[in-house]
C-alpha cells in the first residue's frame, strides 16, 4: 500500500502529462500482480465498493470527531476522503510492519457489508499513515481526482510494456480486475485476452468543435446532431448490450433496445424517446418524431422500467455508424463504404427500434452554414461534420469528426448565492446560484432563482468572483454564503424547459457563466418572463 | 455568540479596521492611517504605512522603516517594559514567536490584563523569540489554521523533503516560493540547522530583508543573488524567491526547476495542485489546531475574541470546551500570507 499510496501522492503533484506516465509506468513495471493490477483498476476508477460511502466516511468522522468541526473541514477542504485522511485520529501505536499491502486491502474492502463497514473500516485506517489512508478513501469511494484519467493510466499502460495503445483500449472492456490475462500478455508476451465471444464495449469515435475552421463539403459529410445520449448497441452470442457514452451498461434502463438487435454487430447511434418534437416536423417518413431531451431524462438512471413508461416513451436509436457485423469488423473502412453498409443493414432492424440518421445535403460549407442557422429544432444540438474517407477510430482524432453545435441562449442573471466547489475549485466560491426577476424590479418584483453553475468562467474570472462573494456576503446558512445581489451574470445555457421542481417553474440546460456583467446594474437584469419565453417544448 | 459578562472590557473596541483602544486614541494594526498605531509584527498586513505615530519593536520598526522609508515618529517598544499610553492604559510588549520582532500586546488598564496576540505560533523558530504564554483576562487569537484539518508536521521532515528533492535533481534546482518577510528567512536558518552550508540563492525581492535580518542578528550562512547568473550556474542548488515569482516568467532562467512551496496551506493538497506546487513544503508562521487550542488551555483567559482566519471553527471548540468566546468579523488580513 506504501508504494501506491506513493504514487497517488506524487502523482497529486505533477503536472507535465509525460511525467505522469513515466511516474505510472515505473509503478506497473516495479509491481508486482495483483497490486499492479489493482492500482491500475484504482487509477482507472474500476473499483466500486458497495459498502464504503462517502456517507459512511461522514459517519465514521462524526463518531470521532465533532460534526460541526468535520462540517467546518469538510466545506474548507472541499473533499470528503481528503478532510477524512487528516482528521483520522492515528493511534499511537502505528506500526509500519503491519501495513497491509494493496491486494489485502481490496480484498478488505471488498469483503466488507453495510453491517461490517463501520468496525472493519477503522480498523483499516488505522493501519495506514496519513498518504495510505488517502488513497484508500478516494478510490474507495470513486474518483481519484488526482489529474489522471482512465486513458492516460492505459496510455501508460502501454508505455511500460511497449504495447500499442490502440490494442489495450481494444481488450481493455473484456478484462476485469486486476487484470491478469492483460498483464500476461502486455508483461510476459502471452496471447491476448479473447474479445470476440462476449459483448465488448469498444470506446466512441468523438469530435473536436470546429470553431473557426471552415471544410469542403466535398471531403465531409454532414449530419445532425441530435439532442439524446449516444449509445454503442453490442450483440455476441445471443446478448445484447447497451453501453452508454462513458461505456456504462445501461440494458437494464433500456429492456425494448437490448431486446431489439438480434444478430451480430456492433451500432453507434443517439438514443432517443418517441415524441412529436424531434425531427417531428419534416414529413420524411424514414425518420419519425422523438421527444425532447426532457422527456428522455424521465428514463434515465433508473435500474427497472415500469410498463406504463414503456408505453408512453419507448426508446428507439437513429443510428450514425456500424462498427462490426456479421463477425466482419467495417472499422477500418472509410466512413462513406461504412454509410453505404449501414443503409442496407436497416432493412434487418425493426423501424419501431431504429431509424437513420439523415444526411443533411448541403452542396457548399456556406450552404450548410445557412441551413444550421436556419434549423429551428429545439432537438437538434448542431451538426456534425464526418471526413468520407475517415475510419472508425476511438477518441478524438484530430481532422476526422467535428461537432458544430447550435449557439447558446444567453440570459442575464444576478447572482443571489455562493457555495465552496470542490477539487480544482476547492476553497474558492465558485458554485454559483442566480436568479431571474418574477416582476419589475422597480415595482416590487423580486429575484427568484432559475439555475446553478459552477463553470464557464476563466481562472482569474474565478478569482474574481470568488472575492466578490467574500465581500459582498449579507447571510450565512451553513455553506451557503448569499450575496447582496448586485452582479450581473450573463448565462449561457442550451435549452430551457417547464419544471414543477422550481419555484421559478423552469429549468436550463447546461447552463454556465458566460460573462461577468459588472457594467449592467441588477435591475436591469432579465426576467423569468423572457427565459420562459425561450421554451421550446 | 457574543457573551456578555461584567466587566465587559468595553474600553476595547473591536471595529472592522482594527482593535481600538478607546481611552487613549490607540489602534493595534490598523488597516486604515491613524494617529496611534500599535503594531505588533512588520507583515503588511498588519503594519501599514501612513500612521502618526508608531509603537512598535526594535525589529518590527527596522522592517517597517525598510518597507515605507523612515516614518519619523516611530518609539521603540523594548520586550516586557511597560509603556504608558496615558488615561491610565499600558502597553507590555511580550514575544509571538511569528517572525522577527513580532510581538503580543498586554494591555491593563484598572486591572484589567487584555492580550492581543497579532499573528503567533508555538513552535521553534531560529530568527526570533519564542511565544511566551501571558495571563490575562481576555485573549484576542489569530486563527489562520483554525481547523482541525490543520496539523502542521516538525520542520525536520520538510527540510529533509527539500533536501531530497535538491539531491535527487544534480541537473536541476528547487525553487522554493516563500514570503519576503520571515518564511524565507526561516527556512534558510532551517536549512543552516540541517547541516546544509551551501551557497543559497536568492530572488531580487529577497535580498534586503535577508540582510535586515542578518544585520538584527540573524545569522543565514552564504546567501548570493539568482539575479543575472547563467542557467549553469544555479544546477544542484536551492533557490528562494516570492510564491508569485514561481509561475512567472522570472522563473524561466532557472535550470529545470522542481516547484516547492513553504506555506501552511500545503497542508492541503488541492490548495498545493492550485498553485501548481509541485513539492509542497508544510511550514507556517502561524499557529496549527493543537497549538491554538493548547495556547487557549494554558493562557485560560475568561474569554477569547478571535480577530481573523476560520474563526467558526475555534469558537465552535470554545463552546464545547465551556470557554466564552467571540469573532470580531475583522477585516483586511491576508490570510493567504503564510
Amino acid at each position: 500500500m506504501r508504494a501506491f499510496a506513493m504514487l497517488v501522492d506524487r502523482l497529486t503533484y505533477t503536472n507535465s502529462r509525460n511525467a505522469k506516465l513515466d511516474l505510472i509506468a515505473d509503478y506497473l513495471r516495479a509491481t508486482p500482480d495483483p497490486d499492479r493490477g489493482w492500482a491500475l483498476a484504482a487509477l482507472t476508477g474500476a473499483l466500486d465498493f458497495p459498502a464504503v460511502k462517502s456517507s459512511t466516511i461522514r459517519n465514521l468522522l462524526t463518531e470521532r470527531v465533532d460534526p460541526v468541526l468535520y462540517a467546518l473541514s469538510r466545506d474548507y477542504v472541499g473533499d470528503t476522503a481528503e478532510t477524512a485522511s487528516l482528521l483520522w485520529p492515528a493511534p499511537d501505536d502505528q506500526s509500519q510492519a503491519d501495513e497491509p499491502s494493496l491486494s489485502e486491502v481490496v480484498d478488505l474492502l471488498r469483503a466488507m457489508t453495510r453491517s461490517s463497514v463501520m468496525s472493519d473500516l477503522p480498523r483499516l485506517l488505522d493501519r495506514l499513515d496519513g498518504n495510505g489512508r488517502y488513497a484508500l478513501l478516494k478510490f474507495a469511494t470513486g474518483a481519484m481526482r488526482i489529474g489522471v484519467s482512465a486513458r492516460l493510466a492505459r496510455v501508460a499502460f502501454a508505455q511500460a510494456f511497449d504495447v500499442s495503445v490502440d490494442e489495450v483500449e481494444e481488450y481493455w472492456h473484456g478484462v476485469d480486475p486486476p487484470y491478469p490475462t492483460l498483464f500476461a500478455w502486455a508483461a510476459d508476451g502471452a496471447p491476448p485476452p479473447r474479445t470476440d465471444l462476449v459483448p465488448l464495449f469498444r470506446p466512441f469515435m468523438l469530435a473536436h468543435p470546429l470553431d473557426e475552421t471552415v471544410v469542403s463539403m466535398d471531403d465531409y459529410a454532414a449530419e445532425w446532431k441530435w439532442d439524446g445520449i449516444r449509445v454503442q448497441l453490442v450483440h455476441v452470442n445471443g446478448d445484447t448490450r447497451v453501453y452508454s457514452r462513458s461505456g456504462d451498461d445501461i440494458s437494464a434502463t433500456f429492456p425494448e433496445m437490448a431486446q431489439a438487435l438480434d444478430f451480430p454487430a456492433v451500432l453507434d447511434g443517439e438514443l432517443l424517446v418517441r415524441g412529436s418534437h424531434q425531427g417531428g416536423e419534416d414529413n420524411d417518413r424514414t425518420q419519425g418524431g422523438a421527444a425532447s431531451f426532457n422527456a428522455l431524462q424521465q428514463r434515465l438512471g433508473r435500474k427497472t422500467v415500469s410498463k406504463k413508461m414503456l408505453k408512453e416513451a419507448p426508446a428507439f436509436v437513429r443510428l450514425y455508424d456500424v462498427l462490426l457485423r456479421d463477425g466482419e469488423d467495417l472499422r477500418e473502412l472509410g466512413w462513406a463504404t461504412r454509410r453505404e453498409h449501414l443503409e442496407l443493414l436497416m432493412e434487418r432492424l425493426d423501424p419501431e427500434r431504429f431509424d437513420l440518421s439523415r444526411l443533411i445535403e448541403a452542396d457548399s460549407f456556406e450552404a450548410l452554414a445557412a441551413i444550421r442557422e436556419g434549423a429551428r429544432d429545439d432537438a437538434i444540438e448542431g451538426v456534425m461534420l464526418k471526413r468520407r474517407d475517415a475510419p472508425y477510430v476511438s477518441g478524438r482524432r484530430t481532422g476526422l469528426w467535428y461537432k458544430w453545435k447550435r449557439n447558446p441562449l444567453l440570459i442575464d442573471c444576478v447572482l443571489m448565492y455562493a457555495q465552496r466547489g470542490s477539487g480544482k475549485r476547492s476553497s474558492f466560491y465558485s458554485d454559483f446560484t442566480f436568479g431571474c426577476w418574477d416582476g419589475d424590479p422597480d415595482n416590487g418584483g423580486e429575484l427568484l432563482p432559475v439555475g446553478k453553475a459552477y463553470f464557464g468562467f476563466t481562472d482569474d474570472e474565478l478569482k474574481w468572483l470568488d472575492r466578490h462573494v467574500r465581500q459582498n456576503t449579507v447571510n450565512r446558512f451553513g455553506p451557503v454564503r448569499e450575496t447582496d445581489k448586485s452582479l450581473v451574470l450573463e448565462v449561457a445555457f442550451d435549452s430551457v424547459h417547464e419544471s414543477k421542481r422550481h419555484k421559478s417553474g423552469v429549468a436550463m440546460r447546461f447552463p454556465r457563466i458566460n460573462r461577468i456583467r459588472e457594467d449592467k446594474p441588477a435591475h436591469e437584469a432579465d426576467l423569468i418572463a423572457t427565459l420562459r419565453a425561450m421554451i421550446r417544448d | 455568540m457574543a457573551f456578555r459578562s461584567a466587566p465587559d472590557f468595553s474600553w476595547i473596541k473591536p471595529d472592522p479596521h482594527g482593535i481600538f483602544v478607546e481611552p487613549c486614541n490607540a489602534w493595534i494594526d490598523p488597516s486604515k492611517p491613524v494617529q496611534t498605531a500599535l503594531v505588533t509584527h512588520g507583515h503588511a498586513d498588519h503594519a501599514r504605512g501612513g500612521h502618526g505615530k508608531v509603537f512598535a519593536t526594535r525589529e518590527t520598526i527596522a522592517i517597517m522603516n525598510l518597507r515605507y522609508g523612515g516614518a519619523g515618529h516611530d518609539v521603540t517598544v523594548p520586550m516586557r517594559e511597560p509603556v504608558e499610553l496615558g488615561s491610565g492604559v499600558t502597553a507590555t510588549y511580550y514575544p509571538a514567536g511569528h517572525v522577527l520582532g513580532s510581538a503580543q500586546i498586554l494591555l491593563e488598564r484598572a486591572g484589567e490584563r487584555v492580550v492581543v496576540t497579532g499573528d503567533y505560533k508555538r513552535r521553534f523558530d531560529p530568527t526570533c523569540e519564542p511565544f511566551e504564554v501571558v495571563r490575562c483576562d481576555v485573549f484576542i487569537t489569530e486563527a489562520t489554521f483554525g481547523l482541525p484539518v490543520f496539523r502542521h508536521p516538525s520542520i525536520g521532515e520538510e527540510m529533509q523533503k527539500l533536501l531530497d528533492a535538491r539531491a535527487q535533481r544534480p541537473d536541476g534546482c528547487v525553487a522554493v516560493g516563500a514570503y519576503a518577510l520571515g518564511k524565507a528567512q526561516r527556512v534558510i536558518a532551517e536549512l543552516r540547522r540541517a547541516g546544509y552550508h551551501d551557497p543559497i540563492y536568492l530572488h531580487g525581492a529577497l535580498e534586503k530583508m535577508c540582510a535586515l535580518y542578518e544585520e538584527l542578528g540573524v545569522p543565514l550562512g552564504e546567501l548570493r543573488s539568482a539575479t543575472g547568473l547563467k542557467k549553469d550556474e544555479l544546477k544542484g542548488q536551492i533557490v528562494l524567491c516570492p510564491p508569485s515569482a514561481l509561475n512567472d516568467r522570472w522563473s524561466r532562467r532557472l535550470p529545470d526547476p522542481v516547484t516547492a512551496m513553504a506555506s501552511g496551506w500545503m497542508k492541503v493538497r488541492q490548495r498545493a495542485r492550485q498553485r501548481n506546487v509541485e513539492l509542497p513544503l508544510v511550514i507556517s508562521d502561524h499557529c496549527d489546531w493543537d497549538e491554538l487550542t493548547q495556547t487557549i488551555r494554558e493562557v485560560n483567559p475568561a474569554e477569547t475574541w478571535v480577530t481573523h482566519g476560520r474563526e467558526e471553527a475555534l469558537l465552535r471548540w470554545c463552546q464545547l470546551n465551556q470557554r466564552r468566546a467571540r469573532a470580531l468579523a475583522m477585516v483586511g488580513y491576508e490570510d493567504e500570507d503564510d
